[in-house]
C-alpha cells in the first residue's frame, strides 16, 4: 500500500463476483408486509425454501403472506403442466388469503427451464380474475436487494395511467376518492392545497415502512412540495397514477430497473438525486427536488446543521476511524459518502452492482465529501471477492468492516470490529430523522468494544501457523 | 408442484456441506448461483463459528447459463488448493446445477490433474434425496474414498488396536446437540475402558480414515447420518456396528450390552453389568425421578412427539416406558425411513404419523390438545398459539437450541438433561392452568397506574397516527419523551411533525 499517490477520481474495479449476499428473493420478507394486501409466491425449490425460512427467522410462524411453489421432478421434466400447477396453487391461494395481488416471484430454476411465467400470468389472471404480477428476482442476475428493484419495476407497469374522473368534476372526485378510500385517513384528501406551491405531480418510488414515509413526505411538504403517490403504497389497490410528464424521484441506491421502466415505459421524469441517507444527503435530496421545480429551499442549511448537532456524541466516536465495506446490499455508496462527512475514512466500497447513471449524484457527492473532509477516495470494488476483500482487510486492519454474517463471526474472533450490512436494510435509516439510527448501528460495535476492552479478549482464535 | 411454507429436512446441498465443513481442512465447492452460500450464514450465527465456514461458490449466472461453465468451475477448485491448502475439495451441486446437467465429474478428473488437494464430486439427486440422506452418502462417499486411496497405495492397516476401540460415526456440524453428545460418548467410552479410535466426520482429518478399520467396532448414535459408512466398513473389513441410540436410560444400557456383547466376540472379557447398574439408580438421577412423587403426578398425562426419526423415537420411548405418560401419536419427517420409525415405536404411543406437511402436524395437534409438545421450533411455535408448551427435541432448530453450556441428550448425562426438559415442560404447563382456575396471582383491581398515561396535551390524529405505528414496546418512552419536548416548547397539539422533531432532539 503506497499512500504516496492519492487518487483524484473515484477508481472503480470488478472482481470475480465471488462474494457472499442474500438471494433477491428475500425482498418477499419486506414487501409482503409492506403491500399489506398482496401475495407472494416464490417459485422454486427447496433451496429456495430453506433460504427463506431461515433468513426470514421468526416471520415465519407469524403466517406469512408468502409461500414456496415448490417445483418437484415432474415439474422439471415438463411431465406436469406449468399452467393447471400454478392455477391450482393460485385458486388454493385466493380461496384462503383473498389477497389483491399475486406476485410471482421467478427464481434461478423457472429461468433455467425456460418457465414462461409472463405469458402465463395474463392468461391466469383473466381465469382467477386476480392481478398477477411477476417479477424475476433470481441469484443468476440480481442481489438481494435488487429484488425489490425487479418487483417495483413490475409494478410500475400496473399504476393507473390517468386519474380515474376528469378535472372538472373535481368535488364529485373527492366524493369517489373518500368513497374508493373508505377507512383510510381522511385528511390526505381534504388537506389544504395552498400550503403546497404549484408543481407538476412528484411520485417517490421506493419501499420504505410508513413512519419513513410519513417523514419524507412531511420534509418535502416543509418546501411545498405534494408528494402525489408513493411506489409502492400500502395495498396494490392504491398504486400511485402515473401520467407522462409526471416526475419521479428514486429513495433507495437499488433502483435503477424501477427508474429505467418509469422513464421509458411511463414517459416519467426522472430526478436524479443523491439519497435521502444520512442528513446530507437527506438534504441534496431534497434540494435537488426543489431546483428541479424551481423552488429556493427554506431553512435546509439550518435544520441540516441542527442534525448534525445532535449526532455529535456518535460522530466523535466513529471521527478518524476508517471502515471498509464488503459489498452485499447497494447502500454501500450512500453509507460511504455519510460516514465520510462523519469523518471517517473508507478504504474500500465493495457493492454488488454498480449503476453509474442511476447513482451518478451521489457518486458526485461521496467524491466531493472526500475532497471536502481531505479524506483518500475509496476504491469502489464491483462484484467484490470476498477472498481477496479479507486479505485487504487483514493488511488495512480497518476500525470497522460492514459485511455480511457469513464473515461477522470469523472477522470478530481475530479482533476487527464488524457491522452486520443487513441490519442496514431493516432499519430506518432514510431522511433528518433516522441519521441517528444510521450511527446507532454503525457505532454499536464500537461501543461495545468500548465497553470490553481493557479484558485483552481481542484475538479468539489460536495464531494460525505460517507456511 | 406444492405449497409449501416450511421444510423439516432442507435440500441435498445442506446435508453435503454439514459433512464436508465438519471435518478438518475440507473444503466445499458449490455448483450454485449467487445467494445459495446462506449455508456459511447458518454456521456462522447459529454454532457461533470462530473460523471461516470452508465452503465457497463458483457462481453460475448468465453467461454459464449461455456458454456452460467452462474453466470457471476448475479455475474455482485450483484456486481455492493454492490459497487454502485443503486436503480435499467436495464439489457441491445444487438445484440449479442438478438441472443444468454439465459434466461435473469431468471438472472434478480435469481440476485433479492440476490441484495438489484431492477433489471429488459430491454424488447426491436433488429432487430425490433430502439434507439428511444427502449427509448419510457424502460420509459414506468420502470414507469410501479415503479406504480406496490408501488400498491403493497399500496404506491400509491390518489389524485392530490391541484394546477394545470405537469408531464415532455420524457427529457434524449444526447438528441437534451434537458437540455435547460427541463429548458424552467419549465420556462413556472411557468409562467403559474403550479407546475411540475415530470420530468423524467432525474434527476429523481425511489422513485419518485410513485408520478406521484399526476400530473393533463402530457406533452410530444418530440414525439418520452414518449408516451407510458403517456398512460399508462392515462389508469391507467385517467391523459390526451399534446402531441403538443411547437415549434415555433403558436405552443407553440397550446400546451398552450391545458393545459388551460385540467386543466380547471379539474376545474382550468385559462385563458392564455393575456399571449399567450403579450408573442407571445411583449416578444418572432419571430412574430416581421416575419414581418420585414429581413424576408420579405425570402418569396418564399426554403428549405428541415430532422430530427426526433418532429423537422423536427415543423421546416417545423415554416419555412412554421410563415416565409413564401418554403419549398419543408419535411422527417422524423422515419419510423415507418410516419402516423403522413404525417399529421403533409402534408399542409406545397410540398412533403413528409420518408427514413434512407441518400444517397436518399442527392439526393433529390441536385435535388432541396434548398438555406439552415435544417436537421441533415449528411445534414449538404451534404450541406458543395454542398454549401448549413445547420442549424442543430436534432440528430445524434456532440459535437457542445451540446452547453453550453442556447439555448432551446421550447418555447418562444426557438421561438427565431430558428428565429436566420433559418435567420443566409439563410443570410450566400445569402452573399456567392453575393460574386460569384461580384467575391470576394477582386478582386485585389496580386502582392507580404506576405509569401515568394520561396528560394535558392534545395529540392530533395524524399524531396519535404516527404514535400507533411506533412498535409497543418503546411506545410508551416514546410518548413521555415526545410530550416531554412538546412541554418545554409549549406546543399544545402534537402532530406527527411534532413527535419526528421530538426524536431528532432527543433521540427518542
Amino acid at each position: 500500500m503506497t499512500v504516496a499517490q492519492e487518487p483524484t477520481a473515484l477508481n472503480f474495479e470488478c472482481e470475480t463476483g465471488n462474494y457472499h449476499t442474500f438471494c433477491p428473493i428475500s425482498c418477499v420478507a419486506w414487501l409482503y408486509q409492506k403491500i399489506e394486501d398482496s401475495f407472494f409466491l416464490v417459485i422454486g425449490t427447496k433451496t429456495c425454501g430453506y433460504f427463506l425460512q431461515n433468513a426470514m427467522g421468526v416471520m415465519i410462524f407469524a403466517e406469512p403472506r408468502y409461500a414456496m411453489a415448490e417445483l418437484e421432478e415432474g415439474d422439471i421434466s415438463a411431465q406436469l403442466n406449468d399452467y393447471e400447477e400454478l392455477k391450482r396453487l393460485c385458486e388454493q391461494i385466493k380461496r384462503d388469503r383473498n389477497p389483491s395481488v399475486i406476485v410471482w416471484i421467478g427464481t434461478c430454476t423457472t429461468e433455467i427451464i425456460k418457465m414462461d411465467l409472463e405469458g402465463l400470468a395474463p392468461k391466469l389472471e383473466g381465469e382467477i380474475g386476480i392481478p398477477i404480477v411477476v417479477a424475476r428476482a433470481n441469484g443468476l442476475d440480481y442481489a438481494f436487494t435488487q429484488g425489490e428493484d425487479t418487483v417495483l419495476a413490475a409494478m410500475a407497469n400496473r399504476c393507473p395511467s390517468q386519474v380515474p374522473v376528469t378535472e372538472n368534476e373535481k368535488n364529485e372526485r373527492n366524493a369517489i376518492q373518500k368513497l374508493l378510500n373508505f377507512g383510510k385517513k381522511k385528511e390526505e384528501v381534504v388537506q389544504e392545497e395552498s400550503e403546497y406551491v404549484d408543481h407538476p405531480p412528484l411520485v417517490l418510488f421506493g419501499s420504505l415502512p410508513d413512519p419513513v414515509v410519513t417523514q419524507l413526505t412531511l420534509e418535502l411538504k416543509k418546501q411545498g412540495i405534494k408528494v402525489s403517490g408513493w411506489l409502492p403504497a400500502k395495498r396494490f389497490t392504491e398504486l400511485p397514477v402515473l401520467e407522462e410528464g409526471y416526475y419521479v424521484a428514486g429513495v433507495n441506491p437499488f433502483l435503477s430497473r424501477t427508474a429505467t421502466t418509469l422513464m421509458r415505459r411511463r414517459k416519467c421524469k426522472l430526478i436524479g438525486a443523491p439519497f435521502p441517507i444520512g442528513p446530507d444527503g437527506t438534504r441534496a435530496w431534497i434540494e435537488k427536488i426543489c431546483s428541479v421545480f424551481g423552488i429556493t429551499p427554506k431553512g435546509l442549511e439550518e435544520r441540516e446543521a441542527q442534525i448534525w448537532a445532535g449526532l455529535e456524541d456518535y460522530v466523535k466516536l466513529i471521527r478518524g476511524k476508517s471502515v471498509f465495506f464488503m459489498g452485499d446490499n447497494l447502500l454501500e455508496v450512500s453509507l460511504a459518502r455519510f460516514l465520510v462527512r462523519c469523518g471517517m475514512t473508507v478504504h474500500e466500497v465493495g457493492i454488488p452492482y454498480m449503476d453509474k447513471r442511476y447513482q451518478a449524484a451521489e457518486l458526485a457527492m461521496l467524491e466531493k465529501a472526500c475532497l471536502e473532509m481531505g479524506v483518500p477516495l475509496p476504491k469502489i470494488v464491483e462484484k467484490p471477492d470476498n477472498y481477496n476483500q479479507v486479505q485487504r482487510i487483514y493488511d488495512l486492519q480497518p476500525d470497522l468492516v460492514i459485511t455480511g454474517m457469513a464473515h461477522a463471526n470469523p472477522l470478530e474472533a481475530r479482533g476487527i470490529n464488524t457491522k452486520w450490512s443487513v441490519e442496514f436494510t431493516f432499519a430506518q435509516i432514510h431522511g433528518f430523522t433516522n441519521a441517528r439510527d444510521i450511527l446507532e448501528l454503525v457505532t454499536r460495535p464500537l461501543r461495545r468494544n468500548n465497553n470490553l476492552k481493557d479484558l485483552g479478549w481481542d484475538k479468539l482464535v489460536k495464531e494460525e501457523a505460517k507456511i | 408442484m406444492k405449497l409449501a411454507y416450511w421444510m423439516y429436512a432442507g435440500p441435498a446441498h445442506i446435508g453435503t456441506l454439514r459433512i464436508a465443513s465438519s471435518f478438518k481442512n475440507v473444503h466445499a465447492i458449490m455448483h450454485a448461483p449467487l445467494g445459495d452460500d446462506y449455508f456459511n450464514v447458518m454456521r456462522s450465527m447459529l454454532s457461533r463459528e470462530r473460523d471461516f465456514t470452508p465452503v465457497t461458490a463458483s457462481v453460475v449466472d448468465r453467461n454459464v447459463l449461455a456458454r456452460g461453465s467452462q474453466e470457471k468451475v476448475v479455475d474455482n477448485i485450483t484456486r481455492k488448493d493454492a490459497e487454502e491448502h485443503p486436503d480435499l475439495i467436495v464439489l457441491t451441486p445444487t438445484c440449479t446445477s442438478s438441472i443444468l446437467q454439465e459434466d461435473l465429474h469431468n471438472f472434478v478428473e480435469r481440476a485433479q490433474i492440476e490441484a495438489k488437494c484431492d477433489v471429488m464430486l459430491a454424488d447426491v439427486n436433488h429432487y430425490r434425496v433430502n439434507e439428511l440422506q444427502a449427509g448419510d452418502r457424502t460420509l459414506y462417499q468420502i470414507v469410501q474414498f479415503y479406504i480406496e486411496k490408501a488400498r491403493r497405495k497399500g496404506e491400509l492397516p491390518t489389524s485392530k488396536t490391541e484394546n477394545p476401540s470405537v469408531n464415532i460415526i455420524g457427529i457434524s456440524t449444526l447438528g441437534f446437540h451434537n458437540n455435547h453428545d460427541c463429548t458424552e460418548l467419549k465420556r462413556l467410552m472411557a468409562d467403559l475402558g474403550i479407546e475411540v479410535n475415530a470420530v468423524i466426520p467432525e474434527g476429523a482429518s481425511v489422513h485419518e480414515l485410513k485408520n478406521l478399520p484399526r476400530a473393533w467396532f463402530n457406533l452410530v448414535p444418530y440414525r439418520e447420518l452414518g449408516l451407510m459408512a458403517a456398512n460399508y466398513l462392515q462389508a469391507e473389513f467385517g467391523t459390526p456396528y451399534v446402531d441403538i441410540t443411547p437415549m434415555g436410560v433403558v436405552e443407553t444400557a440397550r446400546c451398552i450390552r450391545k458393545i459388551q456383547q460385540i467386543i466380547n466376540e471379539q474376545g474382550a472379557n468385559v462385563d458392564y453389568e455393575e456399571y449399567i447398574n450403579e450408573q442407571t439408580l445411583y449416578v444418572s438421577q432419571a430412574a430416581w425421578f421416575s419414581r418420585s412423587i414429581d413424576c408420579q403426578n405425570l402418569t396418564g398425562k399426554k403428549a405428541v412427539v415430532f422430530g427426526d426419526s433418532t429423537h422423536a423415537a427415543a423421546i416417545t420411548k423415554i416419555l412412554s416406558r421410563e415416565m409413564g405418560i401418554h403419549v398419543v401419536w408419535a411422527g417422524t419427517y423422515c419419510k423415507y425411513d418410516a419402516d423403522w420409525f413404525r417399529e421403533q415405536v409402534s408399542e409406545y404411543c397410540d398412533e403413528i404419523l409420518i408427514t413434512e406437511d407441518h400444517g397436518a402436524i399442527g392439526d393433529a395437534i390441536a385435535r388432541v390438545e396434548p398438555s406439552a409438545i415435544f417436537g421441533t421450533q415449528m411445534e414449538r411455535h404451534v404450541g406458543k398459539r395454542l398454549d401448549i408448551p413445547c420442549g424442543v427435541i430436534a432440528a430445524p432448530i434456532h440459535v437457542q437450541n445451540f446452547p453453550i453450556g453442556y447439555k448432551p441428550f446421550l447418555g447418562y448425562e444426557g438421561t438427565n438433561q431430558i428428565t429436566d426438559l420433559i418435567y420443566n415442560s409439563f410443570t410450566l404447563g400445569m402452573e399456567d392452568h392453575l393460574l386460569e382456575i384461580f384467575g391470576g396471582h394477582d386478582t386485585k383491581e389496580v386502582i392507580t397506574k404506576g405509569i401515568s398515561a394520561e396528560s394535558d396535551l392534545n395529540w392530533t390524529k395524524d399524531g396519535l397516527a404516527e404514535l400507533n405505528k411506533i412498535p409497543g414496546f418503546v411506545r410508551g418512552k416514546v410518548k413521555r419523551n415526545t410530550e416531554k419536548f412538546a412541554r418545554d416548547r409549549g406546543i399544545k397539539d402534537i402532530s406527527a411533525e411534532v413527535l419526528y422533531a421530538a426524536k431528532e432532539a432527543v433521540g427518542a
